[in-house]
């Protein structure tokens, strides 16, 4: 990573911008993602959303946005904002509007949209090298309606349909690398519970022009069975065992941003959500432990030479 | 001013290149295509101004062109069909945003089974959508339409897409003598876009397309919607008045053809409605007092409009080139609902459905419509809808039929 202004903590932005009061749920992991986002990209910005979770986030007539939004629709944020960035560039080259008024063009949606039903689009808007950043809270799972299986659920995860004794039987698709194979300017993974490495992160996507991705898991105290409280420590969790990588593509490069050293057995991190309990008890399944314990370590070993 | 051979397709394009459109989202489908080529073109010279952005599939078409309209940029776009319906949740979607923007909406069947030729089941699907829809039935009013519809959608009292239809094939590949309007003239007429509040802009945040919260927020927006949508029924005569003072034609909300002292009408809407002139022209040499009313305005229902033109006529063929599966035709169904209970209202209003998949109407079907009206206006007997279909037509899949069971069958007997 280059040079940033946050080297510490204490560098991050002490003013939030994102108004209090939403319908988020108490502990929301992709919340405090769009908080810690938000108050690096500041309100020169226009969030176009698709159907998910943060949808609610807008409720006639109140935002806790100081700047714009638009909701689009589940199959199309990507389209909305190139509407939106297009539209801007119109009205720039043509000086109807001066400089000073042009946005950022952000794409806000959750892993239902980025992983399944928004791929078509999105795959589209690089193919366009258009102009936008886009979030992903990546709660595994359709969490509005109630955490059903989406392709951003991990492997022996129970959901509201996966409730079978082995949980979800497919594997997390790999979003990052989709989006790398296609060279765009910028991707990366973050988490809320590592405050300093996203705001990096965010700090090098705003420099970049075209299409970039940010991943955020977000822990979903509703969706994944947990106390509200243990939000922050599950997602550090989830990169103390090697569970979710944090790491970006920059330069036609991948470069893993924060590597645990003694990697925890992932038993650490599944145990503290309920979506895995079955995994414990009544009898403790060792074959699936061990195989999802054994993807991580194949991960990690086969990383070479970052 | 020039007067050219131009396509229905290219009487769009010049139709969306004069009212000075700064963007095109697009996407290809037969037979639409033809219009986004040309716009391309006029990109690529210069003629044109602004951005043309190819979207990978009509749904995400529409979302740009909202999106791009809610910035506040003026957008034009085209379609046909299976891509009309791709679209239709961004459709009904947009029209909540309020902002003003052309679709042109090139007719063809929908599938199942898949076919290229026109008919109106593809833009009658968006009839409830909240865009307005104006059909069209020559190229000189395709170009016109658009210049005008610009100038609707724009309104202050309205703000709303809307949808300017022409059928597949017949219009879109058939070349008529054109008048093109110069293009000072025309963008004097259509104006420069003041998209209002409906914007993004960093020093006016706004928030678009929000959630609410029950049925009295949501009925509120929604009624607000339908009632901005009634206002075009008075604004559009005004505007179609200026035009024709302008540029010397006058496209009404109706196309009333011989209907003064007509006891009988066809009521049909789209160029097929000029194969109901031509009907109508033959069976008045034969002492039919026969006329053509062709709606242009679908949505809004232009219900005063329509019952001023046949209160007092004794019957009414509302010919469907569309099939409401399990209902029947739909305009027939639109007619009936504003003329119930009318004292002067056609006691006879009867149903024909013809022309499906660009299958043709006939001077002779024409004739014999006309025929069962006349008898059924004796009797005082509605006739049941009619499903419009020769012995010849209906022989031909049976031999169709045939062959292929006979191919079949030598297939599967060994070879000699």
């Amino acid at each position: 990573m280059t040079e940033t202004r946050f080297a510490r903590m204490k560098d991050l932005p002490s003013t939030h911008l994102l108004g209090a009061g939403t319908p988020m749920c108490a502990g929301c992991g992709g919340l405090q993602v769009l908080h810690e986002i938000y108050d690096i990209l500041g309100d020169k910005t226009v969030f176009v959303n698709a159907a998910g979770c943060m949808t609610l986030l807008t409720i006639y007539p109140f935002t806790p946005f100081r700047g714009s939004w638009l909701y689009t629709a589940m199959g199309s944020a990507p389209a909305g904002a190139q509407g939106v960035r297009d539209a801007l560039d119109i009205l720039l080259e043509k000086k109807r509007i001066t400089p000073d008024e042009d946005l950022t063009t952000v794409v806000l949606t959750g892993d239902g949209s980025a992983y399944g039903m928004g791929i078509s689009a999105t795959s589209a808007a690089i193919d366009r090298n258009l102009d936008y950043l886009y979030i992903c809270y990546d709660n595994e799972g359709y969490g509005n309606t109630g955490q059903q299986f989406s392709g951003a659920t991990p492997h022996a995860a129970q959901t509201a349909t996966s409730k079978s004794p082995t949980g979800y039987p497919g594997y997390k698709k790999d979003l990052f690398s989709l989006w790398v194979a296609n060279k765009p300017a910028y991707v990366a993974t973050v988490i809320g519970a590592e405050p300093l490495d996203l705001a990096r992160k965010i700090e090098q996507a705003v420099k970049l022009k075209g299409p970039r991705m940010i991943i955020a898991l977000s822990p979903c105290p509703t969706g994944w069975d947990f106390d509200p409280k243990e939000a922050i420590a599950i997602g550090k969790l989830a990169v103390k065992t090697g569970v979710w990588p944090l790491k970006e593509y920059i330069g036609g490069k991948v470069v893993h941003t924060k590597i645990p050293g003694d990697r925890l057995p992932v038993e650490e991190y599944l145990k503290t959500q309920g979506r895995f309990a079955h995994l414990f008890s009544p009898v403790r399944n060792e074959s699936i432990i061990n195989e999802i314990q054994e993807r991580i370590d194949n991960y990690w070993n086969t990383l070479g030479g970052d | 001013m020039s007067r050219k051979l131009l396509t229905g397709n290219a009487a769009a394009a010049w139709g969306a290149r004069l009212a000075d459109i700064d963007y095109v989202p697009a996407f290809p489908i037969t037979p639409q295509t033809e219009i986004i080529e040309m716009l391309s073109g006029w990109f690529d010279s210069g003629d044109i101004q602004g951005r043309m952005t190819v979207l990978e599939s009509e749904h995400s078409m529409i979302t740009a062109a909202g999106a791009a309209a809610a910035t506040g940029v003026r957008v034009f776009t085209a379609t046909s069909s299976q891509g009309l319906l791709h679209a239709m949740e961004m459709i009904y979607a947009v029209t909540g945003w309020r902002v003003p923007f052309i679709l042109v909406n090139v007719s063809r069947g929908l599938s199942t089974p898949i076919t290229l030729e026109p008919d109106h089941n593809d833009v009658l699907a968006a009839r409830d959508s909240g865009f307005l829809q104006i059909h069209c039935a020559t190229c000189q009013e395709v170009l016109d339409t658009v210049l005008m519809s610009y100038r609707l959608a724009e309104h202050k009292n309205i703000r709303l897409p809307i949808i300017v239809n022409l059928d597949g094939f017949y219009l879109s590949f058939t070349r008529e003598p054109v008048e093109i309007p110069d293009q000072a003239a025309a963008r004097q007429f259509v104006g420069t876009f003041d998209p209002g509040n409906i914007r993004f802009r960093a020093s006016m945040p706004e928030s678009q397309a929000m959630a609410v919260l029950g049925g009295s927020p949501y009925s509120y927006f929604r009624y607000e919607t339908h009632l901005a949508m009634l206002e075009a029924l008075r604004v559009y005569p005004e505007i179609a008045e200026e035009f024709n003072k302008q540029f010397g034609r006058y496209h009404g909300i109706l196309e009333c053809f011989q209907c003064e002292d007509a006891d009988y009408v066809f009521f049909m809407m789209g160029c097929f409605a000029t194969k109901a002139k031509d009907a109508v022209i033959k069976l008045r040499e034969g002492g039919i007092k026969i006329g053509l009313i062709r709606p242009r305005l679908i949505r809004p229902f232009p219900g005063q409009a329509i019952t001023a033109a046949v209160c007092g006529k004794q019957g009414v063929a509302v010919i469907d080139q569309n099939l409401s599966m399990g209902k029947g035709g739909i305009l027939h169904a639109e007619i009936t609902s504003v003329l119930y209970g009318l004292k002067e209202a056609p006691p006879i209003i009867a149903s024909f459905i013809g022309g499906l998949g660009g299958r043709d109407i006939s001077q002779q079907e024409f004739f014999q419509m006309a025929e069962i009206l006349v008898d059924a206006v004796k009797t005082g007997q509605t006739p049941p809808p009619k499903l419009l279909y020769t012995e010849h037509e209906f022989k031909e899949i049976k031999k169709l039929r045939a062959i292929a069971q006979v191919e079949r069958q030598e297939l599967k007997e060994p070879q000699s």
